[in-house]
């Protein structure tokens, strides 16, 4: 057996400071290194300064899910504050969830009419029965659907313009609310926003209401929905049809627990969509124990040999390190690699249809894929009822003014998983912050005990065809995560 | 000063503007950004304003080899570059050499890629305050040696030096600075216009203020058409976040002295930063992330902002303000601290005159 070193990237997309070395032997990966190339130092950068400056400065993290940034750094702060999410006002919490689910549910929108589906109008498929159907509706700038969608996500932000001001980099998420209260006339023409999205969704994407998707219970359910018109009526059966002709479902496979923060908080102080750790072997998902996640930094270009709870973690660079072949530190479980990703938010949340695909076959390139459509489906609704729980001339904010000395936490799911913060204050300014990315987590390298990271274990066995020098299967995998790399590098 | 590139790749009227974006230390941000630009289809609108894009990280099918091979073809005089888009902070670090951003497959740091290749590009445009200045990614003590195209915040020079420029469509023998297309993120229009008035040969050198910026949105004030200009006007402030008053007095607005149309050219369809809620940090301007206070609040001296309009004496407006509070309306007054209207403007018995 040859083994033969392939070098991939850049791996564009969403901003795409990522490299893969493969191994390959027979056709097949058979072994993964993936290098975040880029650092930037925000948790250097936010030494000594004043707590409330995170405001300003994590968004710019990341301009693809900078109010998710935003919305750990408000948490963060928050709990700093001894506030908790009950004591928020009512519209203040509904504000936060709007802004949070419109840039989530548009990062879905994007990554799969502009990041995902492009890769099925690659030459290599031209003699697939589909193909056809696909290129004209996924092609850069030239599918009509692909089109249809950067329209329907214009529109879909000015949800945020309304809510936010802007989008991206939003200052209206604070710890105690929005700075930006929305008046009786601002209410009723966001939920007509959301409605003509809907309309968007039900029309090109699914070709069926939003409820029906959601109430699909099982993979039976859904292939039976899938059969019920042509293999191309609507982008989510096209989507399945393609699956199926290529067995997405064998691809990229993840075997490990899933995380999800949970998200959405609720009057109640709990989250719409439930977090936890879902464990395959057992089927359940068990409470996520915050003590137990550490970042190891032994095959990263940063300071530290041991694996550190991220209230005492550094991240100062090293760009000599031995071992060392990417930026990016290693979060661990309990010592355990962990992906996660809407695909984790479903399970966690038990949604019946994807704990029953993700039963039978993993976490793989099609259950990230159709979890993140499904919530599609799921969250709009949602928004729904945030804005007409609304009330127009009650408070939106509460002054949340911080203690000289804290310790807190942030935590939130950004669209592509598991975000959170977490915030040491000393004599009044930032004493430390360290951030775990979902990105981290999924595209994190080997730790201190040779273990690879969630992607490097999901493209063991891809298939290389002879001649490939950025194998197209590879790329199926790397995108089915939705990499965030600028949030893994900050 | 860098050597032109030769005429042999002269773009000819009616030719296409070839543009290449890349990024390099910043969020994403600006691209995302110009997702949301106001058009029912965007492709569309590049096209028919004569734009080609020959590889954006976003929106392009070609992946590893296949970028590095177009990019190999600028370099070789192959393919002509019109017009090559940097968005993010240009990484010099560490101690200079390039390592903390490689582009990716190629074992090279970026900065050496925009270096040669802005040497074969007819013109240079810094998309977003990163690219332009250094922008956030040089932000606390500048960890990754962060710095913008052609200036270090204020400071020329940044990556390519003081003296770089570039020669616009060859013939003209204009003398191009980068064009710094600067925000944090940078608004969709901006970017647009810019590329569309370049595509149509309608853009000089002369439409560029002192800091390169396009003068069709730096002339301009985020305070021009701000939606609080009332309460401005009689120094009704915001004391705290959702309050309806001026963000000047204690919020840490800069919208008086930072150049851009945010108020008149909205965000996201009907936003900006002040209409959002929250005070406008300058980020046009260089070195607005280092603005030596915390950005929520206004730095004072005896009670009074330090950052008061560029163009007015202190001591005029110290007087204007001072008038203008005592004879603040009991209506601007009481709105300018709550979140909603508390106080409607009064219904006359009789018809305006």
């Amino acid at each position: 057996m040859s083994t033969t070193r392939l070098l991939v990237g850049p791996f564009n997309r969403v901003e795409g400071d990522l490299e893969v070395r493969l191994d390959v032997a027979d056709g097949r990966v058979h072994a993964a290194h993936v290098n975040a190339t880029m650092y930037r130092g925000f948790e250097q950068m936010l030494q000594g300064k004043d707590p409330h400056d995170a405001l300003v400065y994590v968004p710019r993290i990341c301009g693809i899910c900078s109010v998710s940034q935003s919305v750990a750094a408000a948490y963060a702060l928050r709990d700093a504050a001894g506030l908790t999410p009950e004591g928020m006002p009512a519209n203040g919490r509904h504000a936060l969830n709007l802004m949070l689910a419109t840039e989530n549910l548009a990062d879905h929108l994007t990554h799969f009419y502009l990041f995902f589906m492009p890769d099925f109008t690659r030459p290599v498929y031209a003699d697939r029965p589909w193909f056809a159907e696909a290129h004209a509706r996924f092609a850069p700038l030239q599918g009509h659907h692909a089109r249809q969608a950067t329209a329907a996500r214009q529109r879909w932000f000015t949800i945020l313009g309304t809510l936010g001001g802007k989008w991206p980099h939003t200052q209206s998420v604070l710890p105690g609310g929005s700075a930006r209260a929305i008046d009786l006339a601002e209410r009723l023409r966001l939920l007509g926003k959301v409605r003509e999205f809907r309309a968007f969704l039900e029309q090109t994407l699914f070709a069926a209401p939003l409820e029906a998707i959601a109430s699909l219970d099982s993979e039976a359910a859904l292939m039976a929905w899938w059969q019920q018109a042509a293999p191309d009526h609507g982008d989510l059966r096209l989507f399945l049809t393609i699956a199926s002709d290529l067995a997405l479902g064998d691809l990229g496979r993840g075997d490990g627990p899933c995380l999800s923060y949970g998200a959405y908080v609720q009057p109640d102080g709990q989250p719409a969509m439930r977090g936890g750790v879902w464990d395959a072997a057992q089927g359940l998902s068990l409470p996520v124990e915050l003590a137990q996640i550490t970042e190891d930094a032994t095959h990263a270009w940063l300071d530290g040999d041991r694996p550190l709870h991220p209230h005492d973690g550094q991240t100062l660079p090293d760009a000599d390190k031995p071992a060392a072949y990417t930026w990016n530190k290693a979060p661990r479980l309990a010592g355990r690699v962990a992906e996660t990703g809407a695909v984790a938010r479903q399970l966690n949340d038990g949604h019946p249809l994807i704990r029953d695909a993700v039963a039978r076959t993993g976490t793989n390139v099609f259950t990230r894929v159709l979890a993140r459509l499904l919530e599609l489906a799921r969250v709009v609704p949602l928004m729904e009822d945030w804005l007409r729980a609304v009330r127009p001339g009650e408070p939106w904010h509460q002054p949340t003014p911080l203690p000289d000395t804290a310790r807190a936490t942030g935590l939130t799911e950004a669209a592509r998983g598991a975000l959170g913060h977490w915030l040491r204050i000393e004599h009044g300014r930032i004493a430390n912050y360290q951030i775990v990315a979902p990105t981290s987590w999924n595209f994190s390298p080997r730790d201190a005990d040779g273990t690879p990271g969630p992607l490097e274990q999901a493209l063991v066995g891809v298939p290389v065809q002879p001649g490939e020098t950025t194998p197209v299967a590879v790329q199926h995998v790397v995108r089915s995560f939705d990499p965030c790399m600028v949030c893994t590098v900050h | 000063m860098n050597a032109l590139p030769s005429g042999s790749l002269a773009r000819s009227p009616g030719e296409p503007l070839n543009v290449l974006w890349l990024q390099s230390g910043g969020c994403g941000g600006c691209s995302m950004s110009l997702l949301c630009a106001d058009t029912p289809d965007l492709p569309g609108t590049w096209r028919d304003a004569g734009i080609r894009l020959l590889w954006h990280p976003s929106l392009s099918l070609e992946t590893g080899v296949d970028v590095i091979t177009l990019m190999e073809d600028v370099l070789a005089d192959r393919l002509r570059l019109d017009v090559l888009c940097i968005e993010g902070a240009l990484l010099r670090g560490p101690n200079g050499t390039g390592r903390f951003h490689m582009l990716a497959g190629t074992g090279l740091p970026m900065i050496d890629w925009v270096q040669r290749l802005s040497a074969k590009a007819h013109l240079v445009a810094a998309v977003g305050s990163c690219a332009a200045w250094g922008g956030i990614t040089a932000g606390g003590d500048n960890p990754t040696e962060a710095c913008g195209l052609q200036h270090e915040d204020e400071h020329p020079g940044g990556l390519l030096g003081e003296s770089f420029r570039t020669p616009g469509r060859p013939g003209t023998r204009a003398e191009w600075p980068v064009i710094n297309i600067a925000g944090c993120p940078t608004h969709p229009g901006w970017v647009l216009d810019t590329l569309m008035a370049l595509a149509a040969d309608a853009l000089t050198p002369a439409d560029l203020d002192a800091l390169g910026r396009p003068r069709f949105y730096a002339d301009q004030l985020v305070h021009h058409g701000c939606t609080r200009n009332e309460y401005y006007e009689f120094k009704a402030s915001a004391e705290q976040p959702s309050d309806l008053g001026c963000m000047m007095e204690h919020m840490g607005c800069k919208g008086t002295q930072a150049h851009a149309d945010c108020n008149t050219r909205l965000w996201n369809g009907e936003g900006s930063c002040t209409r959002g809620g929250y005070a406008c940090i300058s980020c046009t301007e260089p070195g607005f992330q280092a603005p030596g206070h915390a950005f929520h609040a206004t730095p004072k001296i005896a009670g009074i902002p330090i950052g008061l309009p560029t163009d007015m004496p202190k001591a005029w407006y110290v007087a204007l303000a001072s008038l203008s509070k005592s004879a603040t309306p009991k209506r601007v007054k009481h709105n300018a601290t709550a979140d909603h209207v508390v106080v409607p403007p009064a219904i006359r018995r009789t018809r305006l005159k």
